[in-house]
């Protein structure tokens, strides 16, 4: 088992004929994932490695039944290609691109609550269920296939240190999703803890969230209530200074809100297990997750 | 981005949001001009930095005569304005604004901002305008009105009105608000605002709608569809070293410790400074190079982070991904070399061709210490920089 993404995942990539797009598909064939359909509008009818190119998202879906698919397309058309992909009625949506317009975020997010897609991202690393299939860009080779572990991150890099150490100690992963740094995103949370606590091979959770916004601390609400599995989370940014902007457009401190400390306690509060120094979540995941 | 309040207060009126007559003066010459030219008193004289809190820190003035204007622009053209949000080192005045005095009848609060909750644009107003909004919320939150602006729909007049009346508004001034509400969502949506603020928005003796004050802030991952809107950056209101960051497409921002830190990805490079504290020191800035840094990148960093004195001792920090370590070993090499680094430099590096990169490392003669992971690259460096002078 796996949560949103499985061997049965049939992908389309928009955008696939960019320098971005082609190096990353075929990143993710040499995975195993099923790619079976790019979109470029304007080269419908070429292919690239075999993959059938279409002009449209629709189109493809009709001739591919992909279910699923993911964005390369530069932030200026990247709402529009999110757009197109819902209206197409795709499932799963896993949007890579960095730098989309908080505006254009904002009317995705009210089109895809009223639709049946689930929207990934954007500005994430994509989503990984090991050994089955790799949406995105993180690198394959760190994860280990078979569980027990489910991992959630706001963050891409960051994701990749803590599957490390997870692998590191021999903990391997169900799936681990990067949900995306900016304020606005489709996934949250909420949404991947509840998978992970529905995931029979799921055992244990480690959530990794950064400072802006209330995502953990409502996160944390959620945990208190409905989680029975054992959780661990990490925070980024207990120094970072209010009113900037470290890096994602969504990790702010403002109006003494957002801070790493009001999350930090929020999460003990509901039961997890708080690691303070990244350099030590992989030992600390060996003592808790103990099966 | 943020811009000036003489700025904002342009693009307010090209949106016919009314505003108090007045101009932007470099000298008390041109002060003294603007004043005549308003023709009554008492006139305004307001300090012009991107920081909030200027009144409190002596940048606002109420001038009563053309002698009295000539006297506060030249006290305040060129005095180091220290607010709560300059932090104590205080921000140098250029340029002040210069504006008719109003008769106020009524002072309110007004913003719009996205709201990352209900991916709407929010409308956030208040009775108790003129005063820091974080202390209203605090103190009385039902002071405070909130209206959510579903960006599908767009303003209609029935949020108008829950704003209005919301605000006890006397009704022949519900109209006119109700209007300028619609154009500055107008000028939200329009411009890509990440914050429109008003405080004090006033209702004048004569029920005239007025802003004041003016605050914007605009999403810089929009401006590619603003380019109209980059000529009102100033340069000189942000860190020197920020700015030189930003033409290199780095994300940098300058803090107050010695340790200079490089990292890929913004989580990781939090994390990181983080990991730098509780091993004792401090961090000298935040830089993320980018997910798939390049060795480019990696040589931009070095030029940045040395030319910020406090640092004693480097960190970087590298997840290799997609980029291998053997080629990111190359670029540190290859910009030590270059940029003939001063100080001690402790690398930690994982991911992709580890080993090959560690090699590359360990035979290019370089003084550099080597750390196996995270934890041990916090102790090394504070260790390092504990023992310096």
């Amino acid at each position: 088992m796996s949560v949103f993404v499985n061997s049965d995942t049939r992908l389309l990539v928009q955008g696939i004929t960019g320098k971005e797009g082609q190096f990353h598909t075929r990143q993710c064939v040499d995975y195993g994932t099923h790619v079976v359909a790019g979109v470029t509008p304007g080269k419908g009818g070429l292919d690239m490695d075999g993959i059938p190119i279409f002009n449209g998202v629709k189109t493809a879906v009709e001739q591919t039944r992909a279910n699923c698919s993911m964005i390369f397309v530069p932030p200026p058309f990247a709402a529009d290609a999110i757009m197109e992909s819902i209206d197409a009625g795709i499932d799963l949506i896993v949007a890579i691109t960095e730098g989309i317009p908080v505006l254009d975020m904002m009317k995705i997010k009210q089109m895809i609550d009223s639709s049946g897609s689930r929207l990934i991202g954007p500005n994430c690393p994509g989503i990984i269920t090991p050994g089955q299939a790799k949406i995105g860009i993180m690198p394959a080779q760190i994860h280990k296939p078979g569980g027990p572990i489910g991992v959630v991150s706001r963050s891409g890099t960051l994701t990749y240190e803590v599957v490390f150490q997870l692998t590191g100690q021999g903990i391997g992963q169900t799936t681990c999703i990067g949900i995306g740094g900016d304020p606005i995103n489709g996934t949250n949370f909420i949404d991947c803890i509840e998978a992970f606590e529905n995931d029979p091979e799921t055992k244990g959770i480690v959530m990794v969230g950064e400072i802006g916004g209330n995502a953990e601390e409502d996160a944390a609400e959620f945990i208190k209530s409905n989680v029975t599995k054992p959780v661990i989370g990490f925070i980024a940014g207990i120094t970072a200074p209010p009113g900037r902007r470290m890096g994602h457009a969504g990790a702010i401190i403002s109006g003494g809100s957002g801070t790493a400390q009001a999350k930090i306690d929020a999460l003990q509060k509901a039961g997890v297990h708080v690691c303070e120094n990244l350099g030590y979540i992989g030992e600390m995941c060996a003592e808790i997750f103990l099966f | 981005m943020k811009i000036h309040e003489f700025q904002a207060k342009q693009i307010f009126r090209k949106y016919q949001v009314p505003t108090p007559d007045g101009g932007l003066a470099l000298d008390s010459e041109k002060a003294r001009l603007i004043a005549s030219e308003i023709g009554h008193f008492p006139v305004v004289v307001k300090a012009q930095i991107h920081a909030g809190g200027r009144g409190k820190g002596g940048g606002v003035q109420l001038a009563h005569s053309l002698e009295e204007v000539t006297q506060h622009a030249d006290s305040i053209i060129g005095m180091n304005l220290v607010t709560h949000q300059t932090g104590p080192e205080g921000k140098n005045v250029k340029q002040v604004l210069v504006e008719a005095g109003v008769n106020i009848e009524k002072e309110l609060y007004l913003s719009l901002v996205p709201d990352r909750e209900t991916a709407c644009i929010l409308v956030v107003a208040s009775e108790a305008g003129g005063m820091d909004i974080e202390e209203v919320a605090a103190a009385t939150p039902e002071k405070i009105i909130k209206v959510p602006i579903n960006p599908l729909i767009g303003i209609q007049s029935f949020h108008c009105r829950k704003v209005s009346f919301g605000l006890n508004l006397p009704a022949p001034v519900v109209k006119e608000f109700s209007q300028m509400l619609t154009r500055l969502y107008q000028l939200f949506v329009e411009n890509d605002c990440s914050m429109v603020e008003i405080n004090p928005l006033v209702i004048t003796k004569e029920d005239k709608v007025l802003a004041l004050d003016a605050k914007m802030d605009f999403d810089d991952n929009a401006l590619f569809r603003h380019k109209d809107l980059l000529e009102f950056r100033d340069l000189d209101e942000e860190d020197p070293l920020d700015v030189k960051a930003s033409k290199y497409n780095l994300n940098y921002i300058n803090l107050d410790g010695t340790v200079g830190n490089m990292v890929n990805g913004a989580g990781l490079a939090m994390a990181v400074m983080d990991t730098i504290k509780l091993a004792g020191a401090e961090p000298a800035n935040f830089l993320d190079v980018g997910g798939g840094a390049t060795a480019e990148m990696v040589e931009n960093g070095f030029k940045i982070i040395l030319s910020d004195d406090k640092v004693k001792a480097i960190l970087i920090n590298i997840f290799g991904g997609i980029l291998r370590c053997d080629i990111l070993a190359n670029g540190v090499v290859e910009a030590a070399r270059k940029t003939e680094i001063g100080v001690p430099l402790v690398v930690r590096m994982e991911g992709t061709n580890v080993e090959e990169g560690r090699r590359i490392l360990a035979e290019s003669g370089l003084k550099l210490f080597t750390a196996n992971d995270m934890k041990s690259a916090g102790e090394i460096v504070a260790k390092i920089v504990a023992s310096s002078p």
